[in-house]
Parts: structure tokens; C-alpha cells; sequence
């Protein structure tokens, strides 16, 4: 699933990494002899469908956003077909313009708000679990894994419900607390309370993947390590900081990379919400590109927009990939 | 080491706390789905539906072209979830059993491709799609939906296929088969956990997504299943109770999936992992 749908694709997996046992190094050297030529290009040939598509599904359209980025394409010239090149006028109208930069601005802060609390939600929550009897544990795992499995859209949806003008339940229990003013709040009225909503949403459906993965770490930590730290005198908080927080820094170091990376680039919770708005104030770069290239028909300003954040979006990548090359260079 | 009372309850107080929390907006979901209108619009909540009614999902079901969406969403995802498989089992083969000169940099290039940033790069892919004169069409989506689910499943089956001691393979054949025949008589069925882990990533992914075809097909007819689902509610005016009916239809699939193969999935991965 997306962000947090996206999150599946590496359940288990960090944990995985860790014990899986590295392969015996060896040539493809089962036959005597030298290899044939028809041998030598078996693996290509095998890669050659993978490869294809990425070339053509995936470099392609990159190419091609890079190209348009230079063109001046609004609707005009994509009705006639015609190729306008304007240099970067594009990007200079971008980076000279005032709302680039505010909405550069509000994509970091808002990412960097989620990611903080999906990161410190979720380890603490990872932790509880490898604290909790087993019963609690798979009720608790249950709860989670439902939210994790939620669909973005359909989330996005019951968030809209949950937090309705009228009727909607969020509201009926502030003013049950004695909060009278919130009964019968608007809250996509306001830029602040509309990216509450949608923290909250990106929170929810991110911190299982968080916190399911920490646990699964924590249970490869050998016991032997405590036992040794409490032979030592250590305590509680300093087994803690001295057995089980270097242990998982490598994982909590990529999965902060890994969410920064989702929720920077996150954009069915934000449009399915209120498409941006009130009045653009929720636009961050991926829905500024969108309403700017799409909704304005300026394709070439969206184009130069969605370049700009390609290549902040590869830097954080590259990263992260670093990080991860490290972890399994023995792998590969 | 004996822990106070305390200590003893505040771990599952807090686990009840946050299991409530996670559920909770699934709960609504649901519950409002059955609930007759009016107590869906009374002015307290009612928490649980007690006199259920399936109305609402009458009502989703009944909705313009709700049928054609339910088969578009399903061709495209069954399709590029079973043509990723395809492609990245050959790939994964190559890349976890054969040792050959700019491997190293493909895996990487797998790696970089699985951090694509497709929500960023539907312009250029409407511009691509719009010159191939494929607006409005299933096959973009089904192939770009493959391209998106191709790199992790490469990479995940490389790791499932490397788990597979060698012995087994040449035992296979010593004992006459071919490689071709030792692939799918051997590894293949030990791959199983690895295809379903990684199918269940691709469903995930086909199913949910929205920006690509919110801005390829325009068409009413030519769309999938979240398209629908964002637009209900303006469409309906604010009737959430047929609202969240549609979500929960919507949602039904994949938590099914989920639930059912996610333990499997990941169980398959450490067992994988354990006896490497």
C-alpha cells in the first residue's frame, strides 16, 4: 500500500538480513571446463525482460520529465503537438517564485514532524510488544496489522468520516470532554487542523510497519547479552542503552530513511483529503507538481517542479541505499 | 527480578489503549456501513449497529459502472502482479545462482528502481501514455503497475532463491534433470512463501493506487476501484453511510489477503532465513 501500504514490502525483512546466512563464496563452477559461450549469456539473457522494463517503463518517463522540464508545454502546444523549447525558463520561474520556496518549506516540516513521530511512536510501541505476555501481544499485533493492511484510500475516507463537520464522532467526543467550541468543527477549514488530520492518518497507517519490524528485531537480540550486562551491574535503562539500542540502530537508521522517503513523497492521503487545500495550504511538492503541471495545465512548470523533487527524493535515496549497501555487502 | 503491580499493568493497560486506537477507524468503518441512516445521523453516536442493514452496500453497489470498475481493478491487478512474478523469477534466478561481470551494479539498480517516486513522475507518464495514443486504456496502467512491484519482487526472489541449498538443485540433476527441470521441480515449490510474500506486496500496491489513474483515465469507464471510491462521497452528497460501505467493499479484499498472508509471508521469510 502506499506509504504505509508501500510499508509491506520489507516485512520481516530487516530482521532477515541480519540472520540470514551469507552464501558460500564460489564461482559457477560445477562443470569442468570452460564455459561456453551460450553459458556466459545465460544470465543476460534471463535479465533481459527486468531490464527491458526498466528501461523502457521506468528510464523512460524519467528522460522524458527531464526533456519537458525545458519545454514551454501548456495547453496550446500539447492540443497542436508542438515542441517549444525555453530553455530553463521553467525552472527559473520556479525557483524565483515565492511559492516554491513556501511550499519547499512546508514539505520539509511536515515530513519531518511525521517521520519524528512515527519513529518515536513506533519504537516505543515495538518495544511494549517484546514486553508484553503473548496474549496482549497478539491482540496488540492484530490491531496493527488491521491498520497496516488498510487501504490508503479507504483510510483516507474513514478519516474524512471520523472527523466530519457534522455527525462526525471525533467532534461528539471533544464536546463530550467539555470541549463545547469543537462541536461542530470544521476541521479542513484551517491549514493547521487540516495537516492534523492528515498527521494523524499517515501516523496510524505508518507506525505498525515501524513497530511490527522493531519487534521482530528485538527477538534476535541473544540473550546472552543481557545476561552479561546484568552480570555487569547494569540496570534496566542501562541494558537498554548498552544491549538493545546499539543493536537496532542500524535498523532504525533505515527505516527512518525508508519513511522520510514515503512520507516526503506522500500524496493520496493530502489530495484524497482536501486536494490541497484550503487555498493550496496544504500543497506539498508532490501535489504543488500535480496542480501546477495537471490542474494548471503548465505542464512544463510541473515537469521542472517534479525534476526538483526527484532530485531531492534521490539524494535522501542515495542515502539510504548506502546505508543498506553497507549492512549487505557481504551479500552481494 | 519480581516487578510492582504497577509495573505489571501498565504495559497492558497501554496495549489495550493503543489496540483500540488501531481499530478503531476500521470499527467505524464497518459499523457505520451496516448502520441504518439514522442512527448513522443521530446526535449521539450509536456504537454498535443493532439493527444492521446491508442497504448501504445496495446502494455502492448499485452506483454508474460499479461492475466495470470492480473487473478493471481486478484484470489490472491480477495481470501485473502475475506478469511481475514471471519476469522477476528469471531475473532472481540470474542474479542469486550465476556469477557474471556488472551484477553487482544491477542488484543496485533494482535498489534505486524500488525507491522510484512514482507519484512524482505522472506528468512525464501522461505525456509518454497521451503520444502513444493510450489514454484512457487498461495497458498502461497494467504495465506501469508491473514496473512498480518488479524491483522489490526481483530482489525478494533473489534472496528466496539463494536460501535454496545447491545440493538439492544438483542432486536433481545427477539424478537426469536438465537446469530448466531442476528450476521447476526444485527451487520453485520451496519458492512459495517468496511468491506469496512479494504477491501480496504487488496486490497492495495495484490495488491502492490513485495518481497514475486519476490523471490517465479520464473516462468513467476506464478507471479503477479508488478513483470511485474518492469521488463517492462528493458524489453522494455526504451519504456515509453508502460511503462506507463502498470503503469496506473496497477494503475487504485486501485485509483478507493481508491477514491471511502476512504471517505466512513473513514466517516463509525467517524460516528462509534460518536455514539459509
Amino acid at each position: 500500500m502506499s506509504v504505509q501500504t508501500e510499508g509491506t514490502d520489507t516485512a520481516g525483512e530487516p530482521a532477515v538480513r541480519k540472520a540470514r546466512v551469507p552464501a558460500p563464496p564460489r564461482g559457477d563452477g560445477r562443470t569442468a571446463g570452460a564455459p561456453s559461450r551460450g553459458r556466459a549469456a545465460a544470465p543476460y539473457l534471463l535479465l533481459l525482460p527486468a531490464l527491458l522494463a526498466t528501461v523502457v517503463l521506468l528510464g523512460w518517463p524519467l528522460v522524458k520529465n527531464g526533456l519537458l522540464s525545458f519545454q514551454n508545454l501548456n495547453p496550446r502546444q500539447l492540443i497542436q503537438h508542438l515542441t517549444e523549447w525555453n530553455g530553463v525558463d521553467n525552472y527559473r520561474e520556479v525557483l524565483t517564485g515565492e511559492d516554491f520556496w513556501r511550499v519547499v518549506g512546508r514539505s520539509v516540516v511536515f515530513t519531518a514532524v511525521n517521520v519524528v513521530l512515527i519513529m518515536v511512536l513506533g519504537t516505543l510501541i515495538g518495544l511494549l510488544l517484546a514486553r508484553l505476555g503473548k496474549k496482549m501481544r497478539l491482540l496488540l499485533m492484530l490491531g496493527l496489522v488491521l491498520a497496516w493492511a488498510m487501504p490508503v484510500v479507504a483510510a483516507t475516507t474513514v478519516y474524512q468520516w471520523l472527523f466530519a463537520q457534522r455527525f462526525g464522532v471525533v467532534n461528539w467526543v471533544l464536546d463530550k470532554l467539555g470541549w463545547h467550541s469543537m462541536a461542530d468543527h470544521n476541521w479542513l477549514e484551517t491549514q493547521f487542523s487540516t495537516f492534523a488530520v492528515v498527521t494523524l492518518l499517515i501516523v496510524w497507517m505508518s507506525v505498525p510497519f515501524v513497530a511490527v519490524n522493531l519487534y521482530a528485531a528485538t527477538t534476535t537480540i541473544p540473550g546472552e547479552l543481557y545476561e552479561a550486562a546484568s552480570l555487569d551491574g547494569a540496570g534496566t535503562w542501562k541494558s537498554f542503552t548498552s544491549v538493545t539500542l546499539p543493536f537496532l540502530r542500524p535498523f532504525l537508521l533505515a527505516t527512518t530513511f525508508l519513511e522520510i522517503i514515503w512520507v516526503f513523497k506522500s500524496f493520496v492521503q493530502i489530495f484524497a483529503m482536501n486536494e490541497g487545500g484550503p487555498d493550496h495550504l496544504t500543497e506539498t511538492l508532490p501535489i504543488y507538481a500535480y496542480v501546477e503541471g495537471v490542474g494548471n495545465q503548465h505542464f512544463g512548470v510541473g515537469a521542472a517542479i517534479s525534476f526538483l523533487t526527484i532530485l531531492v527524493l534521490l539524494v535522501i535515496t542515495s542515502y539510504y541505499l548506502r546505508l543498506v549497501l553497507k549492512q549487505e555487502e557481504d551479500e552481494l | 527480578m519480581k516487578r510492582s503491580l504497577f509495573g505489571r499493568i501498565w504495559p497492558n493497560a497501554t496495549a489495550v489503549v493503543l489496540f483500540v486506537g488501531f481499530v478503531f477507524p476500521v470499527y467505524w468503518m464497518f459499523a457505520t456501513a451496516f448502520k441504518p441512516t439514522g442512527d448513522i445521523i443521530s446526535d449521539d453516536p450509536v456504537w454498535f449497529p443493532t439493527d444492521a442493514t446491508l442497504d448501504h452496500f445496495k446502494k455502492a453497489v448499485d452506483a454508474d459502472h460499479f461492475w466495470t470498475l470492480v473487473v478493471n481493478s481486478v484484470t489490472v491487478t491480477v495481470l501485473s502482479v502475475v506478469l511481475s512474478l514471471v519476469i522477476a523469477l528469471f531475473a532472481a534466478f540470474a542474479l542469486a545462482r550465476m556469477r557474471f561481470k556488472g551484477r553487482r551494479g544491477l542488484i543496485v539498480t533494482f535498489m534505486l528502481a524500488q525507491m522510484a517516486p512514482w507519484e512524482v513522475m505522472i506528468i512525464a507518464i501522461y505525456m509518454v501514455v497521451r503520444d502513444n495514443d493510450m489514454l484512457n486504456s487498461l495497458v498502461p496502467l497494467t504495465v506501469i503497475y508491473m514496473m512498480m512491484v518488479l524491483p522489490l519482487t526481483v530482489l525478494t526472489l533473489r534472496g528466496y532463491v539463494a536460501a535454496v541449498p545447491r545440493e538439492l538443485e544438483e542432486s536433481a540433476m545427477v539424478d537426469g534433470c536438465t537446469r530448466p527441470q531442476a528450476f521447476i521441480k526444485v527451487i520453485f515449490p520451496l519458492l512459495a512463501p517468496g511468491l506469496m510474500a512479494t504477491s501480496l506486496f504487488g496486490f497492495i500496491t495495484a490495488w491502492n493506487e490513485f495518481p497514475l489513474v486519476l490523471i490517465l483515465n479520464k473516462d468513467a469507464e476506464a478507471q479503477t476501484l479508488p478513483l470511485w471510491l474518492s469521488q463517492f462521497q462528493t458524489a453522494f452528497g455526504d451519504d456515509w453511510g453508502a460511503t462506507m460501505a463502498a470503503s469496506s467493499l473496497f477494503a475487504l479484499p485486501i485485509l483478507i489477503l493481508f491477514i491471511f498472508l502476512q504471517r505466512k509471508a513473513v514466517s516463509g521469510l525467517t524460516d528462509g532465513a534460518v536455514k539459509g
